[in-house]
Order: structure tokens, then C-alpha cells, then sequence
């Protein structure tokens, strides 16, 4: 029975990573104001850049590094999302379009790119078979070295890969900089109420092209950690499916917060995974259960609707577009 | 006396063709209060807007501390040492006091709140200051905003600071508080100048007055050597003929008829007191007021789109003789009972039009629930449509092109025309001219006088005192929501209408609405 739910415990933290690193940065993304939905897109860029740049360094020599096999992926990962938040940047704060409709095109472009390239980057180098990155796989899979000795504690909690632990930190540091310097208070003020702000002297488009950037790489980071580190350097078309959504849902749970998010993911990965775990269900009935992260989000936007609290509301400024000629 | 601590000389500043400021000039000293005093759309904002760099102006030089400056953004003039605390208040609102004030300050060091509060509290106490740093903005009152609003400018060390209209949100006892804080600023070698269309208050707090009129500088004053009936009369000027026919109503009836209605916004804000009048056919009805004293929610009442707290709106059916009160009815249920009314309102393409929509859909925002199939009918509104577009010489490349594209005149040609295609009874336009010219602005009075002839009860929104003097048979004059007056346009003198606007006539009703407001802790 322990041992269950210790694997419980364990399988929830590996599925909510992914879902924290997309959480975070839509949180970060939507502190300015930026109502990101482009992240799944750019999830699915981050997993199948990672792919590409640490399977050209496979083929490209003879012996594989495991270090630079982490370092090439890592970039081609980082590159790839960032090259997405871009353009979503570029579009929303440049070109004023329409943040919804911006974010839902990017993130069907983001899953086609990936599936595109999941599909044919073989036949590019004229092979045949599937994508399979053994050695970057397990480079990333590398747990801390004593986590064995450490029986039951140390193969729950500290079995992970070194992003799970990034994640955290990210997660930690973030919290910080949102809620104690002065570029967090800044960044908050945008997300509120852009027009004070750039009246108090703040470049409001640099704020939100940077946060755009960052947040969307390292929601970029949830999908390599799902392709490196969930299924060790193999790519399966839409393997990814609907985390993206779900890393979003979580923004609203975790009210904003990014410490709030990190406990919040596992809890979504848990009711994710949970299936598997209560016997004797059959496939319908697992689909339904696999409704609870959602179902439980609508619970949360219903009742922090009602409640009113100021400080558990969105950024005030969600979605909008900021003219400065408007005031 | 100190000296010059800014100095604006022959600040021109037009948008489009319209002139906002027209060589104006005027001098502040260290250590004194100006007040700037003007009607709505006399330029004073414009101003001094120019002066905290929001806008830029055509032409003119603008001195601080004798020397030539150039401002060109809100970061310059705060450099400068100048500060503008807004009518609308510039918070974030979940931030709490001390956030707001340091938001946007580039200072080096670490980021303590506690620090910064502590120098809040330091600036709070030398200038008698109530305020808790620590406190939400949402959860203080306007004035406690305001006072945060004061602070911050103060916190970057602001020598110039500049009010705009910084009593209209206040209670008399909050607006004497100010006061207080503004003379002790006065006494630390402060510049202020503070724009206010309040007589009284002008005559209380500032050291000299500055008058604009249309953009125009009319002059400047010392407040010790002024009184009420000579700033009134530069405040308003001289009358100016217009030439617009004004006929005798013919067998003028009553047609609508409003007893005593009240209306409170959400926050309990009392906008509308015991508002009574008679509108007549064949009659051009005025309405006058400061901008904001219930002119909108009056004729928004009217049109069945809020619901009134109490009174009654009683309208006399010229064809079947009855008479029905409108209160609490929506526009349809008015419709349904064969009231014809028609609403030009303050917002074309807000509320009147939709802008991207084309000149024959528009038409048909009236119309689209006339005919039998499921299809709608696009014969009838296109032929109307073309009908406008040749009757009021409607600029535009066809019927068919979007509405937001036509200039502001054509579109308020659109708009009255399809209300006056309706053949109303009751016709209420809420400011037809503003930003048209003169051209358009006088078809517009052309088109309404037909009305009239028609025997159509027109109620006419204005903020122009000369057209309105001109144009209308009576006028009602509203003050903070109250009628303050009736009066004959025929035997009326802008000065009397500009006391009774400016609630010089009316001070105990404009107390005792404070006081209302202040019971509901607003």
C-alpha cells in the first residue's frame, strides 16, 4: 500500500513538471498583461526543438558527451520557444492583434510544427523507424547520485532528472522577483494598469516583449523536460496532448501565484495520472475521471468570481491591448 | 512673493481644425496659488497637459525657472520637477499606497517597502497628510486616492504641482482639508496651480486668477482685487450673435412631462435629485450644466435605458389623447405603447451607430424587426440611406461604406438623420456639435429647427451658452444633478445661466448633495 502511494506521489510530480514549467511562464507572461494561449503551441516547440538540435548532435559524432548533449538540446529547446514567444510578442504588442485570437493560432502552428517535424525529421537524414535519443535521454534522466540509498524518500522525491529541480527553483525565484523588487512591482503595475505605468515612466512595451519572451521559454523548458526526461528522448506525434491546456488552467488555480503553482501542478498531475491508479475502472469511466483538473478549474474560477477578493482576481488588464494614444 | 518658477508664453495648440489653445500666456511664482478658470473646453486641461508633457504644443515657449524648456514626455516634466495630479487618478488599484508612490522610480538601492514607507509618512506629517502607506488602494475613499495621488508627485519632489479639477470628487469638509495642505505647500515655496469652473473656491484658496475662454487667454487677476460677477463675465464673455432663426413655438402642448425623478449610481452616488420639467411640442427644450451634473443619465432615463429610483416620466400621446408614464419601461415596451422618441446620444459610435458597420446596416439598427420572413429587409434602409446621404449632404464614397470612416460631422449627419427618419415626437440630441464645424455645426441647428417646426418637442444637450441662448425657447439649468433653474432663453443672459451652472446660486444644494454623498461614504 505505501509503496502505491509512494508511486502515486512519484508519477504525480513527474507529470505535474511539465505542467509547472508551462504554468510559470504563463504566469510570468500574464503578470504583464499578455494573455498568452499560444503556450501549448509553444510547448510543443520546446519539445520537438529540443528533438531536433539533440538528435543533429547524435549524428554528428561519434561518441556522444552526455554534458553537451544536455547543452545542445537545452538550446535548440530555449531558441526554438523564444522564436514563438516572438512572434507572439511581435503580433500583440507591435502590431496590436487581438490576443486571443494570436495565442489560439499560435498554438495550432506549435503543435502542426512539431508534429511536422516529429513526422519527418527521420527522412531528412534518410532513416527509417522513430525518434530515439538514447544517450540525451538519459543524460537528462540522471538522478541526483545518493537518491538510491535513500530507499523509499529517496526514490520518491529525489529520483527525478536535474529540470524537475530547475522547475522548483524557477518557480521560487520568480515568486520573488514578482512580489519583492522593484522589477516585479513594475511588471505588476502593467499587467494592472498599463496606462499608470507607462505615466510613472516605465517602458511598457519592452516589460511585456521580455516577459513574453522569458515566460514562453521556460514554458518551452515543459516540453523538453516531457521528451527528454518523461519518454527518454523519443518523440510520438500530439504525445504531448493536452498538458499545454492543462499548464493553463493551472494559472487560474494557483490564483497567479507561482509558489501556489508548484504544489498546484502535482496536484494536476496527480488528478491526471490517477487513473491508472483507482482498479477496476473501465476506459470510459477513465475519461471522465481525467475531466477532474478541468472540472476543478471551473470550480476555482466559480468561486473566486464570487468571492471578489481584489487580490485573487486576474491582472486587470488581461487580454487588452495597450495603446498609449488612448489615455 | 517668489519668482518665476514657470512661465508659459504664447502656447498655441490646435487638434485638426480645432484650436484648443490660442496664445496663451500666464506666469506662476514660487510660493503662490493660480487658479486657471474656464467653462468646459476653454483649453484649460489642454494646458496643462502641455505643461506635463502629455501634449505638445504647436507653438509657444514655455520658461521654468527663467530658463527655456522643452518638455516632451511625462518624464520630462517630472525631471523638470513639475507634477499633474489627473481628474481620473492614476493607481493601480491592489497595490497598496507606498507601492504607487515609488512605481516607476528609478532609484538606486535596495527595494524596501518599509524604507519607503517610512519616507511616505515623513512627507505625510510635514504637509499634515492623513494617509496609511500600507494601505490598498481599493480600499480608500477618493479622497484618500487623491491624497496618495498628492504624495507621489511630492515623493519625486515636484517644485510645479498642478490640480486638475481636484475638488469636483470632494466633500466640503475633505475640500477645506485639501486647502489646508495646499496653503502649507504654498508657504514651502511651492508652485500650484489649480483648475477649478468654482467661483468660491477660486475666491478662497488662490492668490490670482487666470481666465480662458475657447482656447482663447482672456486674462489674469488678482483674487484680492476681483469678485464673483467680473470673473463670471470673463468666464463667459460678451454675447455673441450667432444669427440662428429662432421662430415663436406654434400651439405649443405638453409632451413630456418629468416629475421629480432620482437616479443613484452603483456606488450610491445621487446623480440625478428630484429633476422636474415639461418638455412642449413645437419647443426647443435646453439643457445646461457643467459636463458631468446628469445631463447623460437624464436623457438615458428618458429613453427607458436605467432605472430610476423614484419620480415619474409622463408622456402625452399627441393621437390617441392618453397619457403613460415611461418609468421603468424599456425602449421597446416605449415603442410598443407608440411613443415615437429619438436619442442622438453623447456617444455616435458608442451607442448611436456601429462603427463598422456600413450607412444601410446602420439604417437598419432601427428597422430590423420590421418585415414578415426570417430574412431582413435591405430595400427600405438602403433607399433611407440614400436619402440621407443626398438630403444632408453626407460626405462619403456610398451607402456602403463602414460609418467609422466618415468624419465625426458626417457621422452625426447619419445619426440624426435616421432619429428624424423615425419621425419622432420627443427628439433629445445630447451635444450635436461637438468637434463640428461651422458648417455642419449649423445644419445640425437648421435640422433641429425644422424639427421644431414640425411640432416636434426637441431637447437639446448643449455645453455652447451662445447656442443655447440662441437657439432654444427655454432652458433648464442643472447643477450636481439638481435643476437650478428654468429660465426663458428669450430674456436670459449667459451670465445668469453660468451662476446658476457654476452653483454660485445654488451653494446650499451643492453642500447639502456632499453631505448625502459623504452619508453614504463615498
Amino acid at each position: 500500500m505505501l509503496s502505491t502511494i509512494a508511486s502515486f506521489i512519484n508519477a504525480a510530480i513527474i507529470q505535474g513538471i511539465p505542467l509547472l514549467f508551462g504554468s510559470i511562464g504563463e504566469i510570468i507572461t500574464e503578470k504583464s498583461g499578455n494573455l498568452n494561449l499560444g503556450i501549448p503551441g509553444i510547448m510543443y516547440v520546446g519539445g520537438i526543438s529540443g528533438i531536433i538540435g539533440g538528435y543533429i548532435y547524435e549524428h554528428s559524432v561519434e561518441k556522444t558527451v552526455p554534458i553537451l548533449c544536455i547543452l545542445v538540446s537545452l538550446c535548440a529547446s530555449l531558441i526554438g520557444s523564444a522564436l514563438m514567444s516572438l512572434i507572439y510578442a511581435f503580433l500583440t504588442q507591435t502590431l496590436k492583434a487581438n490576443q486571443n485570437v494570436t495565442g489560439l493560432a499560435l498554438t495550432t502552428f506549435g503543435v502542426g510544427v512539431g508534429n511536422f517535424f516529429g513526422g519527418s525529421l527521420l527522412k531528412f537524414f534518410n532513416e527509417s523507424g522513430s525518434i530515439s535519443l538514447l544517450d540525451t535521454g538519459l543524460a537528462y534522466k540522471k538522478a541526483l547520485p545518493f537518491a538510491s540509498k535513500l530507499g523509499l524518500f529517496g526514490n520518491t522525491f529525489l529520483s527525478f532528472g536535474f529540470l524537475a529541480y530547475t522547475a522548483i527553483i524557477i518557480a521560487i525565484v520568480s515568486s520573488i522577483i514578482l512580489n519583492k523588487t522593484k522589477v516585479g512591482l513594475n511588471l505588476r503595475a502593467i499587467g494592472e494598469n498599463p496606462a499608470t505605468a507607462d505615466a510613472a515612466g516605465i517602458n511598457v512595451n519592452r516589460y511585456k516583449y521580455l516577459s513574453t519572451l522569458i515566460g514562453g521559454m521556460i514554458a518551452g523548458l515543459g516540453g523538453l523536460y516531457f521528451v527528454m526526461d518523461y519518454t527518454a528522448g523519443a518523440w510520438t506525434n500530439n504525445g504531448f496532448g493536452d498538458r499545454g491546456w492543462l499548464a493553463i488552467a493551472i494559472v487560474i488555480f494557483a490564483l497567479w501565484k507561482p509558489k501556489s503553482a508548484i504544489l498546484s501542478s502535482f496536484i494536476f498531475g496527480g488528478l491526471y495520472i490517477i487513473c491508472v491508479y483507482i482498479p477496476g475502472l473501465s476506459s470510459s469511466s477513465k475519461e471522465i475521471i481525467k475531466m477532474l483538473p478541468y472540472l476543478v478549474t471551473i470550480i476555482v474560477l466559480v468561486v473566486i468570481s464570487a468571492r471578489k477578493k481584489k487580490e485573487h482576481q486576474p491582472p486587470q488588464s488581461l487580454g487588452l491591448t495597450y495603446f498609449r494614444e488612448e489615455r | 512673493m517668489g519668482s518665476p518658477a514657470i512661465e508659459l508664453r504664447n502656447i498655441t495648440k490646435t487638434f485638426g481644425s480645432i484650436t484648443a489653445n490660442k496664445n496663451v500666456s500666464l506666469t506662476v511664482n514660487s510660493g503662490e496659488i493660480l487658479s486657471l478658470l474656464g467653462e468646459n473646453g476653454s483649453g484649460k486641461t489642454t494646458l496643462m497637459n502641455m505643461i506635463s508633457g502629455i501634449y505638445f504644443p504647436d507653438a509657444g515657449h514655455i520658461f521654468i525657472d527663467g530658463k527655456e524648456v522643452v518638455i516632451r514626455s511625462p518624464k520630462d516634466a517630472f525631471d523638470y520637477k513639475i507634477g499633474m495630479i489627473h481628474q481620473h487618478f492614476k493607481l493601480v488599484d491592489i497595490f497598496t499606497a507606498a507601492e504607487n508612490i515609488v512605481l516607476g522610480l528609478k532609484e538606486k538601492g535596495k527595494f524596501d517597502i518599509k524604507d519607503i514607507e517610512k519616507k511616505v509618512a515623513e512627507i505625510s506629517a510635514k504637509y499634515g497628510f492623513d494617509i496609511d502607506p500600507a494601505k490598498k488602494i481599493y480600499e480608500m475613499s477618493v479622497s484618500e486616492k487623491q491624497t496618495v495621488e498628492i504624495i507621489k508627485v511630492l515623493y519625486r519632489g515636484a517644485n510645479i504641482l498642478i490640480l486638475d479639477e481636484p475638488t469636483a470628487v470632494l466633500t466640503p469638509q475633505e475640500t477645506d482639508k485639501l486647502f489646508a495642505v495646499l496653503r502649507k505647500m504654498k508657504e514651502d515655496g511651492k508652485a500650484i496651480v489649480i483648475i477649478t469652473h468654482k467661483l468660491h473656491e477660486v475666491l478662497a484658496i488662490s492668490d490670482k486668477v487666470s481666465v480662458l475662454r475657447k482656447g482663447e487667454y482672456i486674462g489674469t487677476v488678482m483674487t484680492s482685487e476681483t469678485d464673483e460677477s467680473q470673473l463670471t463675465e470673463m468666464m463667459v464673455g460678451k454675447k455673441i450673435s450667432l444669427n440662428i432663426n429662432r421662430e415663436e413655438p406654434e400651439g405649443a402642448q405638453d409632451r413630456l412631462e418629468v416629475k421629480g425623478i432620482d437616479y443613484e449610481s452603483i456606488d450610491g452616488v445621487k446623480i440625478l435629485d428630484d429633476v422636474s420639467f415639461t418638455a412642449r411640442s413645437g419647443e426647443i427644450l435646453g439643457i445646461a450644466g457643467i459636463s458631468g451634473s446628469g445631463q447623460k443619465e437624464l436623457l438615458e432615463s428618458i429613453a427607458g435605458l436605467r432605472k430610476l429610483d423614484g419620480g415619474e416620466i409622463i408622456y402625452h400621446n399627441p393621437k390617441t389623447g392618453t397619457s403613460d408614464n415611461l418609468r421603468d419601461r424599456t425602449p421597446t415596451q416605449i415603442k410598443e405603447l407608440g411613443v415615437r422618441l429619438s436619442f442622438v446620444p453623447e456617444d455616435r459610435l458608442g451607442m448611436g451607430l456601429v462603427g463598422n458597420m456600413d450607412i444601410i446596416d446602420n439604417m437598419m439598427l432601427r428597422s430590423y424587426k420590421k418585415g414578415k420572413t426570417a430574412f431582413v429587409e435591405r430595400k427600405q434602409p438602403r433607399d433611407l440611406a440614400e436619402k440621407i446621404i443626398s438630403d444632408l449632404e453626407v460626405v462619403t464614397p456610398s451607402a456602403n461604406t463602414p460609418v467609422r470612416r466618415l468624419s465625426g460631422g458626417n457621422i452625426q449627419k447619419v445619426l440624426l438623420g435616421r432619429e428624424i427618419a423615425a419621425a419622432p415626437t420627443v427628439l433629445m440630441v445630447a451635444y450635436p456639435v461637438r468637434g463640428l464645424d461651422i458648417n455642419s455645426s449649423y445644419l445640425i441647428y437648421k435640422l433641429r429647427n425644422e424639427q421644431k417646426a414640425n411640432g416636434v418637442s426637441v431637447i437639446f444637450v448643449g455645453e455652447d451658452l451662445d447656442v443655447l441662448v440662441e437657439l432654444c425657447d427655454r432652458i433648464v439649468v442643472l447643477s450636481s444633478g439638481r435643476v437650478t433653474g428654468i429660465v426663458d432663453a428669450r430674456n436670459t443672459t449667459k451670465e445668469e445661466i453660468g451662476l446658476l451652472m457654476t452653483g454660485t446660486k445654488g451653494d446650499s444644494l451643492q453642500s447639502e448633495f456632499n453631505q448625502i454623498r459623504k452619508d453614504k461614504k463615498i
